[in-house]
């Protein structure tokens, strides 16, 4: 598992990366009340704006961790976007993306990095 | 937060696990660990108590402060009775609001609960349009409130005479051993209280309610989402200097007396605007929208009045995603002939334009007890 400075979970399985956001962002953004999601089949550079999140608070962006083709993604957390709050890193992952550059996921942080950075 | 305000509440606000932020100059509870959905909701079916410490109480005295006031404000002060509590705004000589307040009547003095971020500028406009009225603010005393279908049960659990009160009374009660003002009312869509008390005595009030059960502690972000879903203003983004009462749909708080032909017609800043406005309508009223789909269309989302024209339609003042209504929600400024209901109008979000169609208020039903 692999973490960016965004907040972003990223779970490598064979070049398919899962990506989610972290409790930490969860409980940050307080209860989340719609989510966007890219189509199956966009490509997607690194920092692209591909997710649109509003909590009760305000609306961030989530940004594509890595170059790639979005393959998959979780449409039941646009239907219920509360289960971002309840299962963030487990059932309420936000779409999966086929790496075209394997090489990027060395960029983030091991999960002991992560606990640092968030302090 | 060193600079900022704390209220007498403090301390308990940080031992129930609350999340402080700067408002107005306060530090103040945002939301506690149930979260800002789960407060609202239990607000709508139990009861939720408030910190709004940060609101100005302020005591006007002195003979004919009733009749002086009316100089201020375009409702019937004069008329209020005794033991009764009343919404006002301050306007401006444009016809703008200056603050909008509420004003109670004490029997030997008027009592004033105005927003926060304007209590300088609302003791100043006070002190130079009412002299000969003695004007204190009063800094020694917690406002807390409480709200929901079981603030009745809890209050009455403190004093039986909590029961008595209707909808904008006004009494002075003993509550958990401090001599307390309360009213009726709040800012929620609910029945409700609001309690002036002792800054000393303020933590053990707040205790004693919250022994009750029914009682969760609930912060300023479901105190936003509840007034939103009631259809009340909040001063500085649906009402500013720039809004009129009418434009607002504020026109019920102006009561016949002071409107053209009543008895004591005008004689408020902006009076002429105002009463033009109220016999032949304003150019732009403030409405409900509810936006397609479960987007929020939040505060300053241009408007328009088609898919792609440059044709504005205004702009959102407010907007949230409604707990209790399930979808979000939002409050705006749109040109009269775009002010029917079922008209869809375009807002602007990241870009795209999303319909959102205008609707009643309340988005939920309030339910004062009258």
């Amino acid at each position: 598992m692999k973490y960016t400075e965004e907040h972003e979970w990223l779970d490598d399985a064979d070049g398919i990366v899962t990506v989610g956001i972290t409790a930490h962002a969860a409980e940050q953004l307080g209860d989340i009340v719609f989510v966007e999601l890219p189509e199956v089949g966009t490509e997607v550079s690194k920092d692209d704006e591909i997710v649109v999140i509003e909590s009760v608070k305000a609306a961030s962006d989530i940004l594509a961790p890595l170059d790639g083709e979005i393959v998959e993604v979780n449409d039941a957390i646009v239907e219920e976007p509360g289960k971002v709050n309840e299962d963030p890193e487990g059932d309420a992952w936000f779409f999966k993306i086929k790496a075209s550059d394997p090489g990027q996921m060395a960029d983030y942080m091991d999960e002991a990095a992560y606990k640092a950075f968030i302090g | 937060m060193s600079d900022l305000k704390r209220t007498a509440l403090h301390g308990l606000h940080l031992e129930l696990g609350a999340k402080m932020v700067p408002f107005a100059g306060w530090e103040m509870p945002v939301q506690y660990p149930a979260g800002v959905l789960k407060e609202h909701l239990h607000t709508r079916a139990a009861a939720g108590l408030f910190d709004v410490s940060h609101m100005g109480q302020v005591i006007l005295r002195g003979t004919g402060a009733a009749e002086a006031l009316e100089r201020l404000v375009p409702v019937d002060v004069a008329g209020l009775a005794e033991g009764r509590q009343r919404y006002a705004m301050f306007t401006n000589d444009d016809g703008g609001i200056i603050d909008d307040l509420m004003i109670a009547n004490k029997g030997d003095h008027l009592l004033l609960v105005v927003n926060a971020a304007r209590v300088d500028v609302d003791l100043a406009h006070l002190r130079a349009g009412l002299p000969g009225v003695d004007v204190e603010p009063i800094t020694g005393r917690a406002l807390i409130a409480l709200q929901g279908p079981k603030a009745e049960e809890a209050l009455v659990a403190l004093n039986p005479a909590a029961r008595e009160m209707r909808f904008m009374d006004v009494a002075e009660m003993d509550l958990a051993g401090a001599t307390c003002w309360v009213s009726r009312s709040g800012y929620t869509g609910e029945d409700g209280y609001e309690i002036s008390v002792p800054n000393t005595m303020g933590p053990r009030l707040a205790r004693a309610l919250l022994d009750n059960a029914e009682v969760q502690p609930v912060g300023l972000g479901a105190r936003d989402s509840l007034r939103l879903e009631a259809g009340l203003c909040l001063y500085g983004a649906d009402i500013d200097e720039t809004t009129s009462p009418v434009e607002a749909g504020l026109a019920w708080a102006i009561q016949k007396v002071r409107r053209a032909g009543g008895a004591r017609e005008g004689g408020f800043p902006g009076a002429k605007r105002i009463l033009n406005e109220l016999d032949n309508g304003a150019a732009r009223k403030r409405v409900g929208l509810l936006p397609e789909g479960r987007a929020p269309m939040r505060a300053h989302t241009p408007l328009f009045a088609t898919e792609d024209g440059a044709e504005s339609a205004g702009e959102i003042t407010s907007g949230a995603f409604g707990p209790s209504i399930g979808r979000p929600m939002s409050m705006g400024y749109v040109p009269v002939d775009l002010s029917g209901e079922g008209t869809t109008v375009w807002g602007e979000v990241r870009g795209k334009r999303m319909p959102a169609t205008i609707a009643p208020l309340p988005f939920h039903k309030q339910s004062y007890k009258r």
